[in-house]
């Protein structure tokens, strides 16, 4: 019996230790940076940790990108990609040191300063907001206004104000005129016809519904199956996807000069990205095993238009649009007031730029046109 | 405490008849799980979603997107997982399942350390017990989802792994079942046992380790059986909380988001899922037939 026990432990012991051993040696398979390495002349490298908003994705391709092609290593950066999970929020990983610079929508982010978080945006990349609401022809939804009397699908959690500002601006109330029912993050109750109209990122959900075989036809449903609210044309759009950085250590000159190259290092990244989108949709699938190539195909070449072209040069920020979200943002009471001075500078942005342009590196994409993208079925 | 007796030991003329029957029972309830899933199908199918002869509707749509066909589910299997690639769904789900088990083993490791610690404590004093056991018990109350996103800073702001941020979360449940089960069993020796072992002048941990512990065997091996499952459970929960990839969490999620393009896929996931709990529990299950039903087996 004795013996017994002390086998018991043994075992239990060797578990712990397998556990333990196992676990250990793989505690960074989750990383996907490239070993530092300083052979662009580098006299010291910094570590820097990107903490994106979710999985990778092509909406991240230019982060990839950068790590993938050395770009990062060209600035002397160690760039570590860190994934988004459900309960992880970009700011808050940044504010509690977690990250060094963050991916998060401004509206979000913009909530997160009003509580308190010193988070300072220093490259506006998405220049353009990438939410549509979707419907399918036959519902007749072809602006704001056309919402009334219908059920219209919202994710709710901060995704909601385009459309509640949308349809206020064309006279409609929501939750009045219209019914807004809480939607998962899938196109299925829109399929099912459980709502009239639903939330969709161009660059993903809404080829979600054209990877879809139509019931009715045995085929894929197509873009003239559908109708699109876009409000980047209502002008209600907020903008969206930014790089977030810690705003106590911008007093820094180490994190100033680090902010700079990163947001060079990055802008090039998505350059690439535009420039040799095949490769670029490669590298991105190579990040995510299980993602669908001819989906990410099409996301690759939506994100780009969301940043491309960009006439002033990628990650400065477009006062007008920043004024705007700020006005949704404050109208629909999602911001108690206007944000102050500091919630964004142009600063390293436009160091960066002038790091491209001594480059030769082309961060304005002036001749991007979006390219005609074939989806197949489950997005394969 | 004699030596067993020859029918005691299962010859393996016995053990093999038991093999099967336990193998045509697993078949014969998968035959009836897949036979159900399509009957109700096909009544769906055919009656537009309601009851037959009723105008009451289904709980459930029918319809391919909502409940895939078991062949779709089971090619969807055998499928590559990305186009081009060459690992299939199954080989993929596989070495999910595997780097999930490691941090739910770790996890389970930990959690039984601790709950058989807490137990030891509890036993020794009473007061330790009054005030320990409430708080063990308010411990699972807490939502694991609540608790999820603090392990997780702690750990990236402290520099450990996400690995071991999943399996401390995993820890969090296991060590529950293992605490509870085990103070009881360890409880459970008659008052005649420990009188004995006092009379031999033997001290507290020579009675928890010559008497306790084995009289807490039945209690403790259905507490690791449970704390197994919930181990996986809490790995996978981990996983999708702090966005960890590689593992079984991280499928189930991003197979999800697109559950409109490929249902099938998410359901394969699942079942990944629950054939490793199912894995982890006859694991569990083995080692408590060597070590309680086992040659020595017949307790004290």
């Amino acid at each position: 019996m004795k013996a017994t026990w002390k086998k018991c432990i043994v075992v239990l012991a060797a578990m712990a230790l397998l556990a333990a051993a196992c676990g250990g040696s793989d505690d960074d398979s989750g990383d996907t940076a490239a070993a530092g390495s300083g052979d662009a002349g580098c006299d010291s490298v910094d570590d820097v940790a990107l903490q994106l908003q979710w999985f990778a994705q092509a909406q991240f391709a230019g982060y990839y990108a950068a790590v993938d092609q050395g770009l990062y290593d060209d600035r002397c950066l160690n760039v570590n990609i860190v994934e988004g999970g459900v309960d992880i929020v970009p700011q808050q990983q940044l504010a509690s040191g977690a990250a060094d610079f963050a991916i998060s929508w401004v509206p979000k982010a913009l909530v997160s300063r009003e509580e308190g978080i010193d988070i300072v945006n220093v490259a506006q990349i998405f220049q353009r907001s990438g939410t549509l609401q979707v419907s399918f022809a036959d519902s007749g939804i072809n602006g704001p206004a056309d919402l009334a009397g219908k059920k219209v699908g919202s994710w709710g959690f901060g995704n909601e104000f385009e459309l509640l500002a949308g349809s206020r601006a064309a006279g409609v109330e929501p939750g009045v005129d219209y019914e807004i029912v809480q939607q998962n993050f899938d196109m299925l109750a829109l399929i099912n016809g459980e709502i009239d109209a639903a939330q969709a990122m161009n660059y993903n959900e809404y080829a979600q519904v054209l990877e879809t075989i139509n019931p009715d036809t045995g085929e894929l449903f197509t873009a003239e199956d559908l109708t699109v609210i876009n409000w980047n044309d209502v002008g209600t759009a907020m903008l969206q996807d930014a790089i977030w950085a810690d705003g106590t250590r911008l007093g820094d000159a180490a994190y100033q000069d680090i902010t700079t190259r990163f947001i060079a290092a990055s802008v090039e990244g998505w350059a690439w990205c535009r420039d040799n989108s095949a490769d670029c949709v490669d590298v991105v699938l190579a990040n995510g095993p299980t993602l669908g190539e001819s989906h990410q195909t099409w996301q690759l070449n939506e994100i780009s238009g969301l940043i491309w072209p960009s006439p002033d040069g990628a990650g400065l920020m477009d006062q007008g649009l920043w004024d705007q979200t700020v006005e949704v943002a404050t109208a629909e009471s999602v911001l108690a007031g206007p944000p102050d001075a500091s919630s964004f500078t142009t600063e390293y942005a436009e160091a960066a730029l002038k790091l491209l342009a001594d480059a030769g590196v082309d961060a304005t994409g002036s001749g991007f046109s979006l390219a005609d993208v074939t989806l197949n079925e489950g997005g394969e | 405490m004699t030596a067993p007796v020859e029918t005691a030991r299962p010859g393996f003329a016995r053990a093999a008849p038991a093999v099967l029957r336990q193998a045509v029972t697993v078949l014969g309830s998968l035959v009836t799980i897949v036979v159900l899933w399509e009957g109700y199908k096909f009544i769906g199918d055919r009656t537009d979603d309601t009851w037959p002869l009723t105008n009451i509707g289904l709980p459930v749509s029918s319809d391919d997107l909502t409940m895939p066909h078991a062949s779709d589910i089971w090619s969807a299997f055998w499928a590559p997982v990305q186009r081009g690639g060459s690992d299939s769904l199954a080989v993929f789900l596989v070495k999910a399942s595997w780097f999930t088990l490691r941090e739910a083993a770790l996890g389970f490791a930990m959690g039984t350390c601790i709950g058989l610690v807490l137990a030891a404590i509890m036993l020794r004093s009473h007061f330790a017990e009054r005030g320990v056991l409430p708080w063990v018990n308010i411990s699972q109350t807490v939502p694991l989802i609540a608790l999820a996103p603090i392990v997780v800073t702690w750990g990236r702001t402290n520099g450990w792994g996400d690995t071991l941020s999943v399996a401390l979360i995993s820890t969090y449940l296991t060590f529950f079942p293992v605490a509870v089960n085990g103070l009881k069993g360890l409880q459970s020796p008659q008052a005649a046992d420990i009188e004995l072992m006092r009379s031999y002048a033997a001290g507290w941990r020579d009675t928890l380790f010559k008497v306790r512990l084995p009289a807490a065997r039945p209690y403790l091996f259905p507490a690791f059986k449970l704390a197994g499952t919930l181990s996986v459970v809490g790995a996978i929960v981990g996983e999708i909380s702090a966005g960890v990839r590689g593992g079984l969490g991280r499928a189930i999620l991003d197979f999800a988001g697109r559950y409109s393009t490929g249902p099938a896929k998410v359901y394969a996931a699942v079942i990944g899922a629950g054939l490793l709990g199912l894995f982890v529990f006859g694991l569990i299950s083995a080692a408590e037939r060597f070590f309680v039903r086992g040659p020595q087996g017949s307790g004290t």
